[in-house]
C-alpha cells in the first residue's frame, strides 16, 4: 500500500475552488474555521451574495497538492450549509481580481503613471498631488504584474478584494 | 393565519414546542442540568412524559447521552444551560464526534437581544462547539424552533452519525408560535449519500475474489450502520478473516475461528500480522486512525486497500486507497454478499490459526491480582454478553482484550478521544437504556475519579451500574509509557486514591475492596447481586504493562510482545 505522502504529494498547484453556502449566520466562520482546524491554507476567500437571497457565493483559492485538495473539496462540501463545491481546474473559467492601489506620482511622474496604468486598461480613480489611485481588475497574475511596475514609484496602499471566478458558458452544467 | 391542524406547533409557546417536538422524535429520556436560560424549558418538563435526569455535571450527562446511544443506536439527548453549562458539555460532546455517536444537545442561551454583550452566564456556544459537533445552529426566534430540533435529530442519526447542538436563546423559549411558518426542513446541502456505487462494489467483489490472502479491517461504522447481520453473513460465505477497532469489537463473535481480535497498537498479534501479510484489506467503517496503523508508511505493505466508509472525507485521508467505496456499509456489505465467492484459501487461514495459537493475549497470574484476570473472570461470570463500558487507558486495553466480546453494541468506550471519566456516565446511559442488562463499568482508578460523583446519579435515579476499579495506584498508561520511553522517571502519575469503597458508601452505593485473588470470584458475585449501584475496588498488581504494544514510529509487525513470550 502507498503512502499519500510519498506518492501524490508532489505536484502543488492553485486551485480556484467554488462553493456555494446557504445564507446563514456563522457559514463563514465554519468554513474559516475547518481551514484552520485542517491545517489548510487559504491564498483569498470572497463571500458574496448571488441571484438567489438563500444562497452565497464563495470563492477560495488554495495552494496546495492533491491530496489535500481533495481533502478540502470533501471537508467543505461536508457542512452540512455548503450546498455545492466545484474545483474549477482543468475548466475553461474567467477569473477576476479587482485592486484599488495608490502610487506615488508627483506631478513630474504622473505621465508615466498613467501611462502604466493605460497599458493596464486601469483608471485613475482618483487624484491627489503627489499620487493617484489606480483601480485596476484581472487575473491575480495581471495584478501582481502591475503591483512589481508600479513599485518602483513607490506603493501608499493597497486593496484587494480576492478572486471571484465562473467558468465559461458552453461548459456550464 | 393558517389554521392549528396545519401546524401543529401555532398557539404554543417555545417551551411546549421544545417538548412537543422531543416527543415527535421519540425521545424518553433526558439527561442535564438545569439553570437560569432554561428554566422556560423545565417548567414544561415539570408536566412532561419524558424522564429527566439529573447528574451532578453536564459532562457526565453529555457522556450519559453518549453512552445511552452506543448501547441503543438511538439519539442521547442532553439539556444544559448556557455559558458555563454549555461549556462543561464539550469533552462530552468531542467524545461522540470522534466516534460518530449521535446525540442531540440543547442549550439554553441568553436573551436574544442580550447576545454578544457579555451578559451573565453568556458564551459563544456555537463558536465554541463549532469543531466538535457535526453540526450546530444558534435559535433566536420561536420560529425556527420546531423545524431546527428536527433537523438537529436528523442531521445526528443519518450519515456518519454526530453530535448537533441546537443553542436555544431563552426568549425563544417564552414567545408564543403566532405564524403559520413552514416546518419542511431547510437542508439543502445535507445529503449523505447512503448506497454505494455498483461499480465500485463489483471491482471490490473482484479484488475480494482474487485475493489469496484477504483481511476484513472492521470499525465502528459496521455497528452504527447496524451492519452486523451482513457482515457476519458475508464472513461465513467467503471465509475472510477479520480484526476490529475497539469501537469494532462485537461485530464478530470474538470466540469465531475467524476472528482475529482487535489490531492496532495493542491488538493481538495474530491481527497485526495478518495485516501486513494481507493481499487484500477490506476496511469497513473504518478510518485508518494511527492507533490502529501505528506507522502508516508500512501498514499492510503488500495490500490492495479496499475502503467502505459513508464519509468521502475518510477516504484518502490517511492512506492511499485502491477501491473506495462510500456509502452505508449495511447496502454495501449486503450487495458485495451476492458477488463475493467462496474460495479455498486454507494456507492463508492454516497460517491464521498458527498465528493464534502462538500468540495469544497473556499474562501471569502470580502474585498479586492481575487486573486482565479480573476482566476475564468479569467475562465468564457474565458469560461475555453483559455491556462493558471502560474509561480510557490500560484499563481499556486489557478490557478489548481479555472480556471477549460477543455482539455489537456491548462495549461503550471512548476511541478517538480517548476521554478518561467516560465510563462511569457512559455506564449509567447505557443502564438507563437497557435496564435489563448487566451493565459494568470496567475502570481505572485515574478516570473513575474524574468522574465518580456520577455515582450520586446512579443512586438518586436508582440505576443499577455496577463498577469494578482496578485500582493500581498510577495513572498506569502514563506510567508506563515512562517505564518504557523515559527511563522509570515517574512524573506525576502515582495516584494514592481514597478508599473507593468508602467513596461509594458515602454515596449512597455499595462499596467493596479486594486485595487477595481468593476473594475474587466472591467479590464479583455480591457485586452482580448488589441491589443498586455498586462498586469493586480491586487492588491489582501496580506495574503490570499493556503488551503487545507497537511501539511509536514501529510498523504493525514489530510489536513488542512482552515478557511472558
Amino acid at each position: 500500500m502507498a503512502v499519500l505522502t510519498e506518492s501524490r504529494a508532489a505536484v502543488i498547484q492553485r486551485h480556484v475552488i467554488f462553493a456555494l453556502v446557504q445564507n446563514k449566520p456563522g457559514v463563514l466562520a465554519h468554513v474559516a474555521g475547518m481551514f484552520a482546524a485542517r491545517g489548510f491554507n487559504i491564498d483569498s476567500l470572497v463571500v458574496g451574495r448571488t441571484e438567489s437571497p438563500d444562497l452565497s457565493r464563495m470563492t477560495i483559492v488554495v495552494t496546495a497538492d492533491d491530496r489535500v485538495l481533495d481533502q478540502v473539496r470533501k471537508q467543505l462540501a461536508k457542512i452540512i450549509e455548503v450546498v455545492k463545491v466545484k474545483d474549477f481546474m482543468g475548466l475553461d473559467y474567467v477569473e477576476r481580481d479587482l485592486m484599488l492601489i495608490r502610487v506615488n506620482a508627483p506631478p513630474a511622474k504622473r505621465g508615466e503613471v498613467t501611462e502604466l496604468v493605460n497599458l493596464f486598461r486601469g483608471r485613475v480613480v482618483d487624484v491627489a498631488p503627489s499620487s493617484l489611485l489606480v483601480e485596476l481588475t484581472g487575473t491575480e497574475a495581471k495584478l501582481e504584474s502591475f503591483i512589481d511596475l508600479a513599485r518602483p514609484y513607490g506603493l501608499v496602499e493597497l486593496a484587494r478584494t480576492g478572486v471571484i471566478a465562473v467558468p465559461r458558458g458552453k461548459q456550464k452544467d | 393565519m393558517a389554521d392549528a391542524s396545519k401546524n401543529p406547533y401555532l398557539g404554543l409557546s417555545g417551551a411546549d414546542i421544545f417538548d412537543q417536538a422531543l416527543r415527535e422524535e421519540g425521545v424518553e429520556v433526558m439527561f442535564g442540568y438545569p439553570g437560569g436560560a432554561v428554566l422556560p424549558i423545565f417548567d414544561r418538563l415539570y408536566d412532561s412524559p419524558i424522564r429527566f435526569i439529573l447528574t451532578r455535571h453536564e459532562q457526565g450527562a453529555a457522556h450519559m447521552a453518549d453512552g445511552y446511544a452506543r448501547a441503543t443506536g438511538r439519539c442521547g439527548v442532553v439539556l444544559a444551560t448556557s455559558g458555563p453549562g454549555a461549556c462543561n458539555l464539550v469533552t462530552g460532546l468531542a467524545t461522540a464526534c470522534m466516534d460518530s455517536i449521535p446525540v442531540v444537545a440543547f442549550t439554553g442561551q441568553v436573551r436574544s437581544f442580550l447576545i454578544g454583550n457579555d451578559a451573565f452566564q453568556e458564551a459563544d456556544v456555537t463558536g465554541v462547539t463549532r469543531p466538535i459537533t457535526k453540526h450546530n445552529v444558534l435559535v433566536k426566534d420561536v420560529r425556527d424552533l420546531a423545524r431546527t430540533m428536527h433537523e438537529a435529530f436528523h442531521i445526528a442519526r443519518t450519515g456518519r452519525p454526530g453530535p448537533v447542538v441546537v443553542d436555544i436563546a431563552v426568549d425563544a423559549t417564552m414567545a408564543k408560535l403566532e405564524e403559520d411558518v413552514s416546518q419542511e426542513m431547510d437542508l439543502p446541502g445535507y445529503k449523505p449519500c447512503l448506497t454505494g456505487n455498483p461499480r465500485q462494489i463489483r471491482l471490490a467483489a473482484e479484488a475480494i475474489n482474487a485475493a489469496e490472502r484477504p483481511v476484513l479491517y472492521v470499525g465502528g461504522g459496521v455497528i452504527l450502520s447496524n451492519a452486523v447481520t451482513e457482515l457476519r453473513a458475508l464472513i461465513a460465505k467467503t471465509r475472510i478473516p477479520v480484526t476490529t477497532t475497539l469501537l469494532g469489537l462485537g461485530a464478530v463473535d470474538e470466540d469465531d475461528e475467524l476472528s482475529l481480535r482487535m489490531l492496532g497498537m495493542h491488538g493481538s498479534a495474530a491481527a497485526n500480522y495478518a495485516v501486513q501479510d494481507s493481499d487484500c484489506l477490506i476496511a469497513v467503517g473504518a478510518r485508518f486512525e494511527d492507533r490502529v496503523t501505528c506507522n502508516v508508511a508500512t501498514f499492510a505493505p503488500k495490500a490492495r486497500v479496499i475502503h467502505i466508509d459513508i464519509d468521502p472525507t475518510s477516504i484518502g485521508k490517511n492512506v492511499e486507497v485502491d477501491i473506495p467505496v462510500v456509502g452505508d456499509a449495511r447496502d454495501i456489505l449486503a450487495k458485495l454478499l451476492e458477488h463475493a465467492q467462496p474460495k479455498d484459501r486454507s494456507p492463508w487461514l492454516a497460517k491464521i490459526a498458527d498465528w493464534k495459537k502462538r500468540f495469544p493475549f497473556v499474562y501471569e497470574a502470580t502474585g498479586r491480582i492481575r487486573p486482565q484476570e479480573v476482566i476475564e473472570r468479569i467475562g465468564r461470570m457474565t458469560d461475555h454478553n453483559a455491556i462493558i463500558a471502560t474509561g480510557v487507558g490500560q484499563h481499556q486495553m486489557w478490557t478489548a482484550q481479555f472480556y471477549r466480546f460477543r455482539r455489537p453494541r456491548q462495549i461503550i468506550t471512548s476511541g478517538g478521544l480517548g476521554t478518561m471519566g467516560f465510563g462511569l456516565p457512559a455506564a449509567i446511559g447505557a443502564k438507563v437504556a437497557c435496564p435489563d442488562q448487566t451493565v459494568i463499568d470496567i475502570d481505572g482508578d485515574g478516570s473513575f475519579s474524574m468522574t465518580m460523583v456520577e455515582l450520586i446519579t446512579a443512586v438518586q435515579n436508582d440505576i443499577a451500574v455496577k463498577v469494578v476499579v482496578l485500582n493500581n495506584g498510577y495513572l498506569g498508561m502514563v506510567r508506563q509509557w515512562q517505564e518504557m520511553f523515559y527511563r522509570r522517571r515517574y512524573s506525576s502519575v502515582t495516584h494514592p486514591c481514597p478508599g473507593f469503597a468508602g467513596v461509594a458508601q458515602a454515596f449512597g452505593a455499595v462499596g467493596m475492596t479486594i486485595t487477595d485473588r481468593a476473594e475474587l470470584d466472591d467479590a464479583l458475585a455480591a457485586l452482580l447481586k448488589a441491589e443498586g449501584p455498586a462498586v469493586l475496588d480491586v487492588q491489582v498488581e501496580p506495574e503490570e504493562n499493556v503488551y503487545p504494544m507497537v511501539p511509536v514510529g514501529k510498523s504493525l509487525h514489530e510489536m513488542n510482545l512482552g515478557r511472558v513470550v
